[in-house]
């Protein structure tokens, strides 16, 4: 069975998290509650004449791969495996709103075309001239992970060596109202410094696109070794320990073995229990990072994280600003990573140096 | 890659414009029961001109159909999807959900923009609607149909648009080849949704006639809405449990054309690399197969793509059996595969390939000509393709056990 390794990154994010080192210029946001990315310059990337017709998803998609592969040295993968949790939703907000409010009439397809969840997916491929495997996957805070773990599959099957894989998520501001609306968003008025001590409920939200290239060797540009990836769709607060240890188990680890664990705190107090008792116990002695104070939530901001965790495996060192105990460690070569939503959609991921 | 025996399938499940199980959908297939007709479900100002697969149920008899209770948020697609979840795994016999490692593995294009469309503008009016926003998500059908089966293990979703169920049992199929589950339960569900009917009429692709599948003088497509489940277990737990096994999915494979974002490539590249991983996958020949369920949604770019294709797998040997299945239900989107599936096993159970309804006249670009009527023959091995947006092309083989 092959081994799968990190061996480039991109990621475009609400942080600069390209041309920098490792988030040496972030900023916790705690004064907005709908955060938008950072933009790259595109038209380094891509045809100005290309970029006007594409959406924004799209246009970070194609960037944040384009630096994953440039991180890599490769030019040419064998399949390209996208996580999205809505896809290019300012184009399907534009489609249905042309719809209702034209009663169906006056359309054009364009905004039709880009609001299919695959498009960025298949505009990569148009873009790499890749003919081999483009799946996309659609399931919330565990879309990037079922493309992980279908990654994994592959290079261990050796049915591929090389794999383009992302998560990509944009913001449109209709659907950013109805999620306001639902409770998902937190009120302007329930903004906290610091979301590890929030008392209220709903998040931050944000956008982003962090793209990985694994290959099956491990070479010089390499991050790390992706062990396992597991997806549980429901769990009870009281289940989570006992997941975690049955998984480390199921890769011969143990707690101890784990030199930093990446929790998805999101400031939502209701759903944030899920990682707090954890926090407080059975990793107590584990140093632990938080990130979507700095990335916003949204359905991928999970790859955001393992983003982070490559770069903490490579770079040895942890910013002062994803902290989230004092706890330190000599070395940081084994990272868990734990993210779900609203107690649905749980994953872990296991990387190792 | 190394040939397979196949992995098992041990139930199934479905709901489409042609029938609400899979005996009733066997029936209209060899007893000529077109499901396309005028829409009646969704208020739309091209309801005189497209026919549609519609499935003849209102929501509100989807509702009492599940006993859902009166604050649910179900979707058009999670009911239907739903339905034919529950259907297969009774199928499958299945009477404990997470006795073995199980997953779901779900399908959907809009997931549920039925909702979405329906009360977009009215969210902020009527808060007794808000609940319906989150069902918006492309993981909601599938969410809504785990909460339903009580499955608490890995559940997932593909959006591949036109093949992503052919996807979802691409994986599962992966995923107990590879020993990380047990049982898996994949398909897809599509509901119709004006957000799909237009953007589909903007492409200019909808026929105002019955479909024609690969006819010279095919005007387009039949949308349509569907859902279909099939249970795959490993070989390991099938003999624990003395299980009975359906048909295998012996081959697979997936490939983009890379060629244009809507329409497929002329020589039909993305279609022959995935009809070629299959048969790579499943240790099989070309001339091994005895029925192909072609994608074949009678518009006159894939029917065109798709036929190259196949001539290239076949080159100088004659193309088996073939037919699409387009003008029984429609062109069911992110569902199609799975009905497909269903079709495809009902095939090798019943040595019986479907008629290709509405052919007339051949395509004048190349020689092919679909099976007409219904035919009854041994039938071993079916391959069944399935082409999206996006370049997605993606083939299945099933297999008798």
């Amino acid at each position: 069975m092959k081994k799968t390794y990190i061996n480039g990154v991109g990621c475009i994010s609400t942080q600069k998290t390209f041309d920098t080192v490792f988030l040496e210029e972030a900023i916790p946001h705690t004064d907005e509650t709908v955060l938008t990315v950072i933009s790259p310059v595109y038209k380094d990337y891509i045809s100005p004449a290309a970029s006007r017709r594409m959406a924004k998803g799209v246009k970070n998609g194609i960037v944040a791969s384009a630096l994953a592969l440039k991180d890599a040295n490769v030019e040419n993968i064998d399949a390209i495996i996208t996580g999205t949790g809505l896809g290019c939703i300012e184009d399907s907000e534009k489609f249905l709103k042309n719809i209702l409010d034209n009663n169906e009439e006056f359309l054009t397809p364009t905004s039709f075309i880009q609001s299919t969840h695959n498009t960025v997916g298949a505009q990569i491929a148009l873009t790499l001239q890749c003919k081999g495997y483009n799946f996309t996957y659609v399931n919330g805070v565990v879309s990037f992970e079922s493309a992980l773990l279908d990654a994994k599959m592959q290079i261990e099957e050796d049915e591929a060596n090389s794999i383009l894989v992302g998560g990509i998520d944009e913001t449109g501001d209709y659907t950013i109202s109805l999620f306001k609306l639902a409770g998902r968003v937190k009120d302007e008025s329930n903004l906290t410094s610091n979301i590890l001590n929030s008392k209220t409920s709903g998040a931050i939200y944000g956008e982003g696109a962090s793209f990985f290239v694994l290959e099956n060797e491990k070479k010089e540009s390499t991050y790390a070794e992706i062990l396992d990836v597991a997806i549980i769709n429901t769990l009870d607060p009281n289940e989570v320990e006992t997941e975690i240890v049955a998984f480390l188990k199921a890769n011969n680890l143990q707690i101890s073995n784990i030199d930093a664990l990446i929790l998805g705190f999101n400031g939502n107090v209701d759903s944030d229990i899920y990682y707090k008792d954890i926090a407080k116990n059975a990793f107590a002695a584990t140093p632990q990072l938080y990130y979507k104070h700095l990335s916003g939530e949204y359905d991928t901001a999970s790859a955001f994280a393992l983003w982070m965790a490559s770069k903490v495996i490579k770079t040895q060192e942890i910013p002062e600003i994803i902290k989230a105990n004092s706890v330190e460690k000599p070395v940081y070569n084994t990272i868990l990573l734990y993210n779900q939503l609203n107690g649905k959609n749980h994953s872990f991921t296991l990387i190792s140096k | 890659m190394s040939k397979m025996k196949g992995v098992a399938i041990t139930g199934m499940g479905i709901i489409s414009s042609i029938g609400n199980s899979v005996e009733e959908n066997y029936i209209s297939l060899i007893e000529n029961k077109i499901g396309i007709s005028r829409i009646t479900n969704i208020s739309t100002i091209h309801a005189d001109v497209i026919k549609v697969g519609e499935i003849k149920k209102t929501n509100e008899e989807l509702v009492s159909e599940l006993n859902l209770t009166e604050d649910n948020n179900f979707s058009r697609t999670a009911m239907i999807g739903t339905l034919a979840a529950k259907q297969a795994v009774e199928n499958a016999g299945i009477t404990s959900i997470n006795e073995f490692r199980t997953g779901l593995i779900s399908a959907t294009s809009v997931g549920g923009m039925d909702m979405t469309e329906k009360h977009y503008y009215d969210y902020f009016k009527h808060t007794e609607l808000v609940k319906y926003i989150a069902c918006h998500d492309g993981g909601d059908v599938a969410e809504k149909i785990a909460e339903e089966l009580g499955l608490k293990g890995m559940v997932t979703t593909i959006s591949t648009a036109c093949s992503s169920a052919a996807n979802s049992i691409m994986l599962g199929a992966r995923l107990i080849k590879t020993g990380k589950l047990d049982r898996v339960i994949v398909g897809g569900a599509d509901g119709l949704a004006k957000f799909t009917i237009n953007g589909f009429k903007t492409l200019m692709i909808l026929s105002d006639d019955f479909n024609k599948p690969f006819d010279n003088e095919r005007k387009g497509l039949n949308l349509g809405e569907a859902a279909a489940y099939l249970v795959l277990e490993s070989d390991e737990i099938v003999a624990k449990q003395n299980k009975k096994v359906l048909a295998r999915v012996s081959g697979y494979g997936n490939a983009n054309d890379a060629f244009h974002q809507t329409a497929s490539s002329e020589n039909g590249d993305g279609a022959y690399l995935a009809m070629k991983k299959a048969f790579e996958v499943s240790g099989l020949k070309p001339s091994q197969i005895d029925y192909i369920n072609v994608h074949g949604t009678a518009t006159p770019n894939n029917d065109l793509s798709e036929g190259r294709a196949l001539l290239r797998i076949y080159q100088d040997e004659k193309v088996p059996d073939f037919s699409s299945t387009k003008p029984f239900t429609g062109h069911t989107l992110a569902a199609a595969a799975a009905i497909e599936a269903v079709y495809s096993v009902l095939s090798i159970q019943n040595n019986v390939v479907y008629p290709n309804l509405n052919f007339e006249n051949p395509m004048e670009e190349f020689d092919l000509q679909p099976q007409t009527a219904a035919k009854n023959k041994n039938i071993e091995h079916v391959l069944s393709n399935s082409f999206g947006f996006g370049g997605n092309c993606s083939t299945l083989i099933f297999s008798k056990s």
